[in-house]
């Protein structure tokens, strides 16, 4: 193909800017375009001819079509952060400094060494990564050697394009939008159905995926009340957007259809520029709730297949004459068309009106209507009926056709004809209705045999189809059934008829049913998904082989599944596997296609929700923990101190020094996370006593228990202390991470399992600011500050719970301990967290007092023993943590009667112990815990959870979960990460090795 | 790692009536099974039938009671009539200590 622009007159070129010029470049050679012009236009005003190399084989591609369905036409736009592949070049509309770039091309588009792909013919043929990688394997691989060698060079050659790996720099933005009448596609008919639905005074969204609006109107020759269509359309899309109830949304695909008449569009409103502006949204996801929908996204010409039908030059007829008359481009210096219906005799017929030389024109038909065979006289084209190509010619790129006898009829190829020289073959082999989006619903589409195409089926909600995807084909159509989907929108919508102003039509009524030719098989290379590079031999090969679903066929052959989804494919394989199987098409059905209609960036799905902007919760003591130069870090949805780094230290250095401070003096740490729940009523008691395992019936006021909480499965759900702070009312905490779902659980009891307990719920997580004081000298600080309750070992017990007053201050005392020191949990109200943070620093001041982060925090419980999110992972039961002791038998609780299964009591669980590591190395989170060398590990027994290095010990240590760990203390054993290339000699010990008699808190 | 909602591409989509708020997009509700399973009396301790009432689903194909939760509105759990075909919904009812002042089934 070598393409050229024509010379731009009034009615050619209607797309473009004739006297503008945009500077491009692709491949980094630089190119000029026209305001208007696609990628793909300017590329062929350009005669670039090889825009791309295909997926499998590598081999040269040109365009193949003028919209969303196109195949070929990849290209990688912009670089670095902004890199984005996979752009469909006739969508991609050019802007000055547009930079593109070919993709599956190495070194180049023209030159491609992996190209050599296609010499040894069957070796990529389908099913090739099946049959080449099953087969004898590596112990304990499933893939045989050969993979591992080709995997790295299939990697590179496969794939189409890359991304960036920096983030991406753009914004993106969200909207929710409700409407009467969401009408999809600004073709005849969903204009129609748009200007009808406004009529009777519906708010109206139409959304059309172009950047101008208007269909297969653009490029149409009929005149609409005596004007053009493509100013006609102009005019009424122009009236359509002043009206206030109608939102016209141009550049906007609506690429999912959900329940309940919800649709996701998504807007590009900077695509078309180099840089979004400053504080421009690049591209916007429309959550759209209509009462009723009209789909009118028209249909899709597809080619017919035949030998060398990849050959750059080989398009669709339609889109050529689109690139005629939208962009006033020739798609080549001579054009052969080829069809099997009225189409391709048109776009013959309007290219040669404006100067394109059209030398022939080949139908599969023995016979046309009158008025199409005038069409062909008036292109000047050589006509043949009853013909086919059967091959092509041509070293890169196309140069000559091979014109054969061909019977409609047998499908039978005759004599050759006629070899033509030409460089773009304009095809046509029929339409499909673009039924994708009402397909995402489950509604199974159903054969026309008139249309040779499958229309959608029967919809089972609110939405209704018009125009060429309803197979209403032609203007009148199109326009009638606009009308007529609009009214019955309407009545869902609960609105009136409304009225139409449908225009008076002047052009010509073709025959949109093609010949019921598909194929032309003469055994050469003929392609059916282009941009999987599927064969029709693929899909026959893949019917001897016994695959005769067509869900089958298409996971066996990748037809249809690349980036889009086979939308000028599909139907040609549908057709060559009924063939093979002597069946009719409807029997070998259609697969069912997925959202989103085109490939969609990720940062439109994530809209604003990423980065400062998504939630993020902060203590209220948290700006001082980031003055004291904490490091602030994520646990659940909340920003907590990690360590307190003095200058010079590392994070360890500073947990160890913090850790150890607490063990000999004081420390305080920020749990205003943890989770907290107010629970009251007259059976809280009753409530709290069946959702703990262990017993809360007897729990005195101003005392607080440790409680576990189990799934109604027998395993460990959450744990945490809860306060009895007055007759009936208790205050509940529960884990940083684990609050929403405790809330969750318990609502559950009470609203679903036991709704004649009288309790109320609240969440409280966010009202309480709290600080635990921890340490030996943990009394002496609260004395200092606390004078309005008696702090001592009498006055506030273990786990006793008092109100009193720091400062000024109303607090709840609780006397706990996570760390196993003596220590205490302070609670104020969130406003006061600072004024409370402060005075217990200063009143900790003479005792040295340090704050301490979660590392922290973490190493004082691990070297307790004492579990927390790691262990409580899901599989384990309260027996496997050492935690029996708190499951009630006197009573039934969440969890009591499947803890009981007999596997939960099998020795051979995994059991929770600690490990210390022998020869000084570090232990790592997720290591296996094994008996043999690095060499030989042999099997895992078990694996690390919680792991530290513990000051206390002067050693690492790790909490883990090992096969019958209770009897296996003592046992020397490696903890192995081959991940990170470690291998520790360790030793099982106890996990509580720390002060195990628990006299250190209790004093 | 945040966890963040954002808009579904290829998932459900559906629109549940709360019998407290109106009709709301499901993502702010929480799903939580099949409201036919019912916990059995805090005198049964019988394996079997917690069994039953923790992993025994049916799976209909077509209408099915399942229990939501408005969990992003107002909190309150409802007994929702769904068809697992068509994801038609036909009644949302409350559950809860309350409902038998609202006039639904207790
Ligand atoms: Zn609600």
């Amino acid at each position: 193909m070598s393409g050229f622009r024509l010379n731009l007159r009034e009615g050619l070129g209607r797309a473009v800017d004739h006297d503008s010029k945009i500077n491009f470049t692709f491949d980094g050679k630089n190119y000029s375009g026209r305001v208007g012009d696609t990628l793909a236009s300017a590329l062929m005003a350009n005669g670039v001819s090889i825009v791309a190399r295909s997926f499998k084989y590598h081999r040269p591609r040109g365009i193949f079509s003028a919209g969303s369905e196109e195949p070929n036409a990849l290209v990688t736009v912009h670089s670095g952060a902004r890199t984005e592949p996979n752009i469909r070049a006739t969508e991609l509309e050019l802007y000055e400094g547009l930079e593109a770039k070919s993709q599956n091309r190495w070194p180049s588009v023209n030159f491609d060494v992996m190209a050599v792909n296609q010499l040894p013919g069957k070796a990529f043929s389908a099913g090739f990564y099946y049959k080449t990688f099953m087969g004898p394997s590596r112990p304990g691989h499933k893939a045989t050697q050969f993979w591992w060698f080709c995997e790295q060079l299939i990697r590179r050659a496969a794939g189409l394009g890359k991304g960036a790996s920096q983030a991406d720099p753009d914004k993106y933005g969200r909207m929710n939008a409700f409407c009467d009448v969401l009408v999809v596609g600004a073709g005849a008919a969903g204009i129609s159905a748009a200007e009808r639905a406004a009529s009777a005074g519906a708010k109206v969204i139409l959304c059309d995926e172009s950047a101008v609006a208007g269909g297969a109107l653009l490029s149409s020759s009929e005149l609409l009340d005596g004007a053009l269509a493509h100013d006609w359309v102009a005019d009424r899309l122009a009236e359509l957007a002043e009206n206030e109830n109608v939102t016209v949304l141009t550049r906007t695909t609506v690429q999912s259809m959900f329940d309940d008449n919800t649709y996701l569009a998504i807007e590009r409103l900077a695509d078309h520029v180099k840089t979004p502006g400053k504080h421009q949204v690049r591209q916007r996801a429309w959550n759209i709730r209509c009462k009723s929908a009209v789909i009118a996204t028209g249909a899709i010409e597809r080619p017919i297949v035949f030998a060398g039908n990849d050959r750059p030059g080989v398009m669709l007829a339609d889109s050529a004459r689109r690139y005629v008359v939208e962009y006033g481009v020739s798609p080549g210096r001579a054009v052969c068309v080829f069809t099997n219906n009225d189409t391709g005799w048109l776009a013959a017929r309007d290219m040669a009106k404006y100067g394109v030389i059209v030398e022939a024109i080949v139908d599969v038909r023995k016979d046309v209507p009158d008025a199409i065979r005038a069409a062909g006289e008036e292109s000047r084209a050589e006509i043949f009926l009853g013909a086919a190509i059967t091959a092509t010619s041509g070293l890169q790129t196309l140069s000559g056709a091979q014109i054969s006898e061909f019977s409609e009829t047998t499908g039978e190829v005759g004599r050759k004809l006629k070899k033509i020289g030409c460089d773009c073959i304009a095809v046509s082999g029929g339409w499909s209705p673009a039924f994708h989006l009402t397909s995402q619903q489950g509604e199974k589409p159903v054969w026309d045999a008139e249309l040779q195409a499958f229309l959608p089926g029967e919809a089972t909600s609110s939405w209704h189809v018009a125009g060429a995807m309803a197979g209403k084909f032609g203007l009148r159509h199109a326009f009638r059934s606009g009308e007529e989907a609009a009214v019955k929108a309407l009545a869902e919508a609960g609105l009136g008829e409304g009225e139409s102003d449908v225009p008076r039509i002047e052009g010509d009524e073709i025959d949109y049913a093609p010949a019921p030719v598909f194929e032309i098989n003469t055994g050469g290379k003929a392609f059916v998904d282009l941009q999987h590079d599927v064969t029709a031999e693929d899909v026959r090969l893949a019917h001897r082989e016994g695959l005769v679903s067509v869900e089958h066929l298409k996971r066996y052959t990748t037809l249809g599944m690349a980036t889009d989804q086979g939308k000028t494919s599909n139907m040609s394989g549908l057709a060559i596997m009924a063939e093979a199987r002597g069946k009719p098409i409807p029997d070998v059905g259609t697969t069912r296609f997925r959202p989103p209609y085109t490939p969609t960036a990720l940062g439109a799905i994530a809209g604003d929700a990423y980065g400062h902007l998504a939630s993020e919760r902060l203590t209220p003591m948290h700006d001082w923990h980031v003055a004291e130069g904490a490091n602030m870090y994520a646990n659940g949805p909340w920003l907590r101190p990690e360590s307190y780094n003095r200058s010079g230290e590392s994070v360890e250095q500073a947990y160890i020094r913090e850790a150890a401070t607490v063990r000999k003096g004081v420390g305080l740490v920020d749990v205003s996370t943890l989770g907290k729940i107010d629970v009251q009523g007259p059976d809280a008691a009753e409530f709290l006593n069946r959702i703990y395992s262990n017993g809360f019936a007897k729990l005195p006021v101003g005392k607080a228990r440790y409680g576990l909480m189990l799934r109604e499965d027998g395993m460990l759900f959450d744990d945490g202390t809860t306060w009895r702070l007055d007759e009936n009312r208790y205050l509940m905490t529960t884990t940083t991470a684990g609050a929403g779902q405790v809330m969750e659980h318990l609502e559950y009891h009470r609203d679903v399992v036991w709704p004649d307990l009288k309790v109320a719920l609240a969440s409280v997580s966010d009202e309480w600011a709290g600080v635990a004081v921890a340490g030996p000298k943990s009394r002496n600080v609260l004395k200092a500050c606390v004078n309005d309750c008696d702090v001592s070992n009498e006055g506030l017990p273990f786990m006793g719970v008092r109100q009193a007053t720091i400062a000024g201050i109303p607090v709840w005392i609780a006397r706990l301990s996570f760390s196993g020191e003596m220590a205490y949990e302070v609670y104020c109200g969130a406003g006061w967290g600072q004024a409370l943070w402060d005075a217990l620093m200063k009143a900790g001041k003479r005792f040295q007092i340090v704050p301490y982060g979660l590392e922290a925090l973490s190493t004082l419980r691990i070297e307790k023993g004492h579990v927390a999110g790691p262990e409580l992972n899901g599989r384990t039961t309260p027996l496997d943590l050492g935690l029996g002791g708190m499951v009630s038998s006197k009573k039934n609780f969440v969890g009591a009667t499947l803890l009981k299964r007999d596997a939960f009591h099998e020795e051979s669980r995994l059991q929770l112990v600690a490990i210390k590591s022998i020869d000084g190395q570090r232990i790592r989170g997720g290591s296996h815990l094994v008996k043999g060398n690095k060499d030989q590990p042999g099997q895992t027994e078990g694996n690390t959870t919680s792991t530290c290095f513990s000051p206390e010990l002067n050693c690492y240590i790790s909490l883990a979960l090992l096969e019958g760990g209770n009897a296996r203390h003592g046992e020397k054993m490696f903890a192995t990460n081959p991940v990170r290339n470690m291998h520790v000699a360790v030793e099982v010990v106890s996990p509580h090795m720390v002060d195990p008699d628990g006299g250190r808190m209790h004093g | 790692m945040k966890r963040v909602a954002a808009p579904h591409l290829g998932t459900i989509k559906m629109r549940l009536t709360c019998p407290f708020c109106g009709e709301r997009d499901h993502q702010e509700f929480t799903y939580r099974g099949d409201a036919s399973a019912t916990r059995p009396p805090m005198d049964n301790g019988s394996i079997e039938d917690h069994n039953t009432y923790v992993f025994d689903r049916t799976n209909p194909d077509g209408e099915h009671r399942e229990l939501w939760n408005h969990t992003s509105g107002c909190r309150m759990h409802m007994v929702v009539t769904r068809n697992t075909t068509t994801h038609k919904i036909s009644n949302c009812e409350p559950v809860g200590p309350w409902t038998k002042a609202l006039g639904g089934k207790s």
